[in-house]
C-alpha cells in the first residue's frame, strides 16, 4: 500500500515504524498529564524550529531565536510572575530561617491540631508541630528533588537521545527499545516497588528513581529534534564542506535542537515535584525527619474533617510550586515557538 | 456588470502595526469575461479576491472601505447568511494548493457532493451521483470508481481538476481562480488552464484569474489589472499591454520573461524588493525600484488615469513609458 | 494491515520482557520475599532454605524469571498474602478499576473536548484565557490533593455523595473518584483539543469549506472537528492504559478495592506474586492500548496506511 504522500505546507502525520503515532510518547502514569503535555507540545516545536526556511546561517539564526525569545519573555506577565514565585521559593529553600524562626521538628503534642494563633498563623498539626514552619521548610525538599531530578534526567536524556538521533544505527534502535521498556512501567507503581525497598532517609533515592524513569522522555524529544536539525540544508552543507562529527553536533545541530529539550525539562520540573509529593504521600518517597509537603499532606489527610488547615496549607504550597514551574515552562514554550509569533 | 469592486481598502492588524494590503482597488468583470490580476506576492491580489469571496480572516483582517457590487448588490452590506448562500453557489473560488485546500480525511465524492447537499438540499445518494457527473465533466478518468478516494490518492493535476469541479458544481456566474496552476508541473498546467477556459466559455462565467505568470495570462485573459502594493497600477486589454505597457512596473514584469530570441543576454530583473506593507513608500509606491522615477514620484501619489480606450495607468510618465 | 499488526505484536515482545523483567528484578532482587512471609519474626534457616528452593529463589534471577513467566502463561499467578490465588484478586479488582477508568474517560471526552473546542474557536478571547488558566491550575494540583479536597467538599461537607466507595463499586459511586482520576488528563485533553483546533482553523481546507458557502456549524463539525480530534482521540486511547496504572492514588483516597488498592497492599506486605502479576497485566493492557491507538489512527486518517 502507498505511503502517505508528503504534503507541502502542512506537517504530515509523521509515521515511523519504530514510533507509531503519537501514542508511545505518552507515559502510562496517570500522574503524567503535564509531562505528556510538554512532550506533545515540544514535538510541535521541533519542526518549526528546525526548518526556518531563510536566515543567513546557524550562528546568527540561533542567536536571533534566543534573543527573540528573551525579548518576548521579558514582556510576558506569566513569565514574570512565575519567575518571581520561583525566585522566592528558591530563596526560602536555601534560607528558610529568613521567614520562619521556629524549628520544624520541635513539636508540642499538647497543641495537637490547634487552629491558628498569634505567631502561628497556620496552626498546628497532629504532632503539635507548627504548620507554618513546616510548610516553609518543606520547600527545600521539593525544590531539591525537582531541580536535581530535572538536571539529571535532562543531562542523561539529551546526551543519549542526541547521540542516538545524530548517529542513528543500532545504538538508536537500542535506545528506542530501552525507552519503550521504561514507558511500559507505570511511574507511580514503579516508584512504589523500587522505593519501598530503599531505607535511606535522604532525597537521593527519590531523585535517582525520577531520573531513571524520566530520562527516556527527554531522550525521545532530544532525539527527534536532533534528527530534524540534522536534516537542515546548512547542516548538510557543513557536512559537504567536510566538518567533522563532533563539530557538526556541537556547533550546528545542538544549538538548534536544544530548545524543545529546555521546554520539556522546565515543565518536567513541576511534574517531578508533584511526583515526589505523590510518592511521599504514598509513604515511599521522602521519609521523616525530612520535612516534605507530601508527608505532611498524607499525615493530615485522615484528620481532614476536624482540622482541614493541616492539609490545606502544605497542599496549597505544593500546588503553587508546581504551578510556578509549569507556568514558566508554558511561557518558555510560547517564546521559543515561532508559530505563535 | 457582473462584479464591480470600487475603491476597496483592506487592512491587517499585526503586532508591528497596521499593514495596508489593499489601498483603493477598482476593477470589474462581466459575464463570459476573463480578468487577469497580476502582481508579486504581497501586492494585494489574493487579499482582494478573499474580500470579494468573503473569506478574509477577520480579525486580523478588516475591510476599511469600499464597495463590492455583485449583480448590482453590495456584498459588504449583506447579512452573513445572505452572503453564505451566494458563496459557492453563485460565486466560487479555486485555490492554489489543491492538496491542502481539500479536506484530507473526507473522500472527494463527499466533498463535491456536499455542495449539492447544502445548497440544493439533495440526499447524500443523489449528491454522490452528481459528484460522479462532475468528475466526468472535468475529465477525471474512472470517476465512478474514484469517487470514494481521498485527495492524497490523486495526482496534482487531478486534484486541481477536483478543485475546479467543486467550484463549478452549482454553475456559478463568477469564478475566482487564485494561482490555479502554480503548484502544478508545467506540462499539466496547460491542460488544467485549457479545461478551466473551456468550461468558462461553456457556462459563460466571469473569471478572475489571479496569477504572477504572464505566460498563462496571454492565452486566456481578456483584460489585465496589474497590482503593486495594494493598488492597481495598470489596467488594459490583454493584447495592448503586451504590445506596449503604460507603467514601468508592467514593463519590468514583461522584460523579466525569458525569451528565446534573447538567448545569451542577461535576463532583466526588477531591482529591489517588494514594498513593506507596514511602511509603503510615500508618493508612488514603486518609486524606489523605478528606473524612471523623478522628484514628483516621491511626493505625489499618481492617480489611475485614463490613457486610452479601456486603458488606465498610475504613472505620471505613462506617455514616456508607452513611447519608450 | 494484518502484517502490520503481526509486526507490531512481535515488536512488543522485547518491550514486554524488558518491562516485566525490570519489575521482577526490583521486587525479587531488592526485596526479600521470604523474610516478608515471616513478618517481624526471624525465620528458621532450614525452613527459609526450603521455601527458597520451592519458590526457585535459590536459582539465578533469569531462571526465576523464566520459571515465573512459564507459570503465568499457564494461568498460575501464585498466591497473595492472604492465601487467595492472585488470579482471584485480579478477577475482583480489574472490573472495578475498569469501571473507574470508563467513568474517567467519559468525563475526559465530554468535558475535555467541549472545553477545548470552545476555547480553540475563541482563541485569545476571555473564555479561552480562563480555560487555559483553569487547566494550568488543574494540572498543577496533584491528584491526591484534589482527591482529598473534593472528597471533603462533596462527601463530607455537603454530603452529596458517599465519601468512600462500597466494595461492589457501582458506577454511581464512582462518579466523584472518576472525575478525580480524570482531572489531570482532562486538562490535557482540553489543551490538546484547543491547540489542535486553533491550528486547524487556519488550515486551507477550512478556508475552502467556508468558500463553499457551508454554514458555520457544518464547517466546524464536519471539516474542522474531524481533523482536529485525531490526536485527541489517540491520546484518550493511550490514556486508558495510563489511567488503569495510575489509579493507585485515587483508589487509596476513596477506598476502592481495585487494581491500585491490591497492588498497594501487595507492596506493603511485600507479596511478590501479587505485585509482579498485576504489573504484568497492566503492561500488557498498556501495550495493547498503544497498538489499538495506532490502528485507530489509520482508521481516522486515510492518509496513514500501514503496510
Amino acid at each position: 500500500m502507498p505511503e502517505p504522500e508528503p504534503e507541502p505546507g502542512r506537517r504530515p502525520p509523521a509515521y515511523d515504524p519504530l514510533q507509531p503515532g503519537k501514542g508511545e510518547a505518552i507515559a502510562p502514569t496517570g500522574q503524567g498529564g503535564p509531562m505528556d503535555l510538554a512532550l506533545d507540545e515540544a514535538e510541535s516545536l521541533e519542526k518549526p524550529l528546525g526548518d526556518a526556511p531563510t536566515g543567513p546561517g546557524p550562528q546568527e539564526k540561533a542567536r536571533s531565536l534566543w534573543s527573540d525569545a528573551w525579548h518576548q519573555l521579558r514582556r510576558n506577565p506569566v513569565f514574570i510572575i512565575s519567575s518571581l514565585m520561583i525566585l522566592f521559593l528558591v530563596i526560602i529553600a536555601i534560607w528558610p530561617q529568613l521567614i520562619a524562626s521556629g524549628d520544624p521538628l520541635q513539636c508540642d503534642l499538647s497543641k495537637s491540631q490547634q487552629g491558628s494563633s498569634p505567631g502561628h498563623p497556620f496552626g498546628y498539626d497532629t504532632q503539635g508541630c507548627d504548620v507554618y514552619t513546616r510548610t516553609v521548610y518543606g520547600a527545600r525538599a521539593s525544590i531539591t528533588v525537582g531541580v536535581c531530578a530535572t538536571l539529571g534526567a535532562a543531562l542523561l536524556g539529551s546526551v543519549l537521545g542526541g547521540l542516538a538521533g545524530f548517529f542513528g544505527g543500532w545504538g538508536d534502535s537500542l535506545l528506542s527499545r530501552v525507552a519503550d521498556i521504561f514507558f511500559g512501567i507505570p511511574v507511580v507503581l514503579g516508584g512504589l516497588v523500587f522505593l519501598s525497598v530503599v531505607t535511606s532517609t535522604t532525597v537521593w533515592p527519590v531523585v535517582g528513581f525520577i531520573v531513571l524513569l524520566g530520562w527516556p522522555q527527554i531522550a525521545r524529544i532530544g532525539r527527534g529534534s536532533v534528527i530534524t536539525a540534522k536534516q537542515n540544508d546548512y547542516v548538510q552543507a557543513a557536512r559537504a564542506l567536510g566538518a567533522g562529527n563532533g563539530r557538526m553536533l556541537l556547533r550546528h545541530v545542538a544549538p538548534n535542537a536544544v530548545a524543545p529539550v529546555i521546554v520539556v525539562a522546565t515543565i518536567a520540573l513541576g511534574t517531578y515535584i508533584a511526583l515526589e509529593a505523590t510518592l511521599s504521600f504514598l509513604g515511599v518517597g521522602l521519609r521523616p525527619p525530612t520535612v516534605s509537603w507530601g508527608i505532611d499532606i498524607s499525615n493530615a489527610a485522615p484528620q481532614i474533617r476536624n482540622a482541614p488547615h493541616m492539609l490545606l496549607w502544605p497542599a496549597g504550597a505544593l500546588s503553587l510550586t508546581v504551578l510556578a514551574f509549569i507556568m514558566l515552562g508554558d511561557a518558555v514554550r510560547d517564546a521559543l515557538d515561532p508559530k505563535l509569533r | 456588470m457582473l462584479l464591480e469592486v470600487r475603491d476597496l481598502h483592506v487592512e491587517f492588524r499585526t503586532r508591528d502595526g497596521v499593514a495596508k494590503a489593499v489601498n483603493g482597488v477598482n476593477y470589474s468583470v462581466d459575464e463570459g469575461e476573463t480578468l487577469a490580476v497580476l502582481g508579486e506576492s504581497g501586492s494585494g491580489k489574493s487579499v482582494t479576491a478573499q474580500a470579494v469571496m468573503g473569506i478574509l480572516d477577520v480579525p486580523p483582517g478588516r475591510i476599511a472601505g469600499g464597495e463590492i457590487l455583485f449583480k448590482g448588490k453590495d456584498l459588504l452590506k449583506m447579512k452573513e447568511e445572505e452572503r453564505r448562500r451566494i458563496r459557492g453557489a453563485d460565486m466560487a473560488m479555486i485555490f492554489q494548493d489543491a492538496l491542502s485546500s481539500l479536506n484530507p480525511v473526507l473522500s472527494v465524492g463527499a466533498q463535491l457532493g456536499e455542495m449539492y447537499e447544502v445548497h440544493r438540499g439533495m440526499s447524500r445518494k443523489d449528491a454522490k451521483a452528481k459528484a460522479v457527473e462532475l468528475m466526468d465533466r472535468v475529465k477525471i478518468p474512472a470517476a465512478r470508481e474514484r469517487v470514494g478516494d481521498y485527495p492524497h490518492q490523486f495526482s496534482g493535476g487531478m486534484r486541481q481538476r477536483i478543485m475546479i469541479a467543486m467550484a463549478l458544481a452549482l454553475e456559478p456566474s463568477l469564478i475566482i481562480a487564485d494561482e490555479p496552476t502554480t503548484a502544478l508541473d508545467v506540462t499539466v498546467q496547460a491542460q488544467v488552464m485549457d479545461l478551466l477556459a473551456e468550461l468558462q466559455r461553456e457556462l459563460n462565467m466571469g473569471l478572475i484569474l489571479i496569477t504572477h505568470d504572464l505566460g498563462v495570462v496571454a492565452d486566456v485573459a481578456d483584460k489585465i489589472a496589474v497590482m503593486y502594493a495594494g493598488r492597481i497600477v495598470e489596467a488594459a486589454p490583454v493584447h495592448e499591454i503586451y504590445a506596449a505597457p503604460a507603467h514601468p512596473y508592467t514593463r519590468g514584469l514583461l522584460d523579466s520573461i525569458p525569451r528565446l530570441d534573447q538567448k545569451g543576454q542577461e535576463l532583466y530583473a526588477i531591482k529591489g524588493l517588494p514594498p513593506n506593507l507596514l511602511a509603503i513608500p510615500s508618493g508612488c509606491a514603486f518609486n524606489p525600484r523605478c528606473p524612471m522615477a523623478r522628484a514628483v514620484c516621491r511626493t505625489d501619489v499618481p492617480p489611475l488615469a485614463q490613457v486610452g480606450q479601456d486603458r488606465a495607468s498610475a504613472c505620471f510618465f505613462w506617455k514616456e513609458c508607452l513611447g519608450g | 494491515m494484518g502484517r502490520y499488526v503481526i509486526r507490531r505484536l512481535l515488536q512488543m515482545i522485547p518491550v514486554f520482557i524488558g518491562s516485566t523483567f525490570l519489575i521482577f528484578f526490583m521486587v525479587y532482587a531488592l526485596g526479600d520475599p521470604v523474610a516478608a512471609l515471616f513478618g517481624d519474626k526471624a525465620p528458621d534457616p532450614a525452613t527459609a532454605a526450603r521455601i527458597r528452593k520451592d519458590l526457585y529463589l535459590d536459582r539465578p534471577l533469569w531462571e526465576q524469571y523464566l520459571h515465573y513467566m512459564g507459570q503465568i502463561f499457564q494461568g498460575d499467578f501464585g498466591t497473595a498474602f492472604n492465601g487467595q490465588p492472585v488470579t482471584e484478586l485480579m478477577a475482583s479488582a480489574f472490573p472495578v478499576t475498569l469501571r473507574l477508568t470508563i467513568v474517567a474517560i467519559f468525563f475526559e471526552v465530554v468535558i475535555g473536548i467541549t472545553l477545548g473546542v470552545i476555547s480553540g474557536l475563541r482563541r485569545g478571547k476571555s473564555v479561552d484565557t480562563s480555560v487555559l488558566v483553569l487547566t494550568l491550575v488543574v494540572i498543577s494540583v496533584p491528584t491526591f490533593v484534589t482527591g482529598y479536597l473534593l472528597q471533603y467538599l462533596f462527601g463530607v461537607k455537603w454530603g452529596w455523595v458517599r465519601p468512600t466507595v462500597s466494595p461492589d463499586a457501582p458506577f454511581n459511586e464512582l462518579i466523584l473518584p472518576g472525575i478525580v482520576l480524570a482531572l489531570v488528563s482532562l486538562a490535557y485533553v482540553t489543551r490538546l483539543s484547543r491547540t489542535s483546533i486553533a491550528e486547524n482553523v487556519k488550515a486551507d481546507y477550512v478556508r475552502t469549506a467556508v468558500a463553499k458557502g457551508l454554514p458555520r456549524r457544518r464547517v466546524v463539525t464536519r471539516h474542522l472537528l474531524r481533523n482536529s480530534l485525531i490526536p485527541v482521540v489517540t491520546f484518550i486511547g493511550t490514556d486508558i492504559g495510563a489511567l488503569m496504572g495510575g489509579a493507585i492514588v485515587t483508589e487509596r483516597i476513596f477506598n476502592i478495592h481495585g487494581v491500585g488498592y491490591q497492588l498497594y497492599q501487595g507492596i506493603l506486605r511485600n507479596n511478590s506474586p501479587t505485585v509482579v502479576g498485576f504489573v504484568t497485566i497492566l503492561v500488557i493492557v498498556f501495550l495493547l492500548a498503544n497498538l489499538l491507538v495506532d490502528l485507530l489512527y489509520a482508521v481516522l486518517d486515510p492518509r496513514i496506511r500501514y503496510a
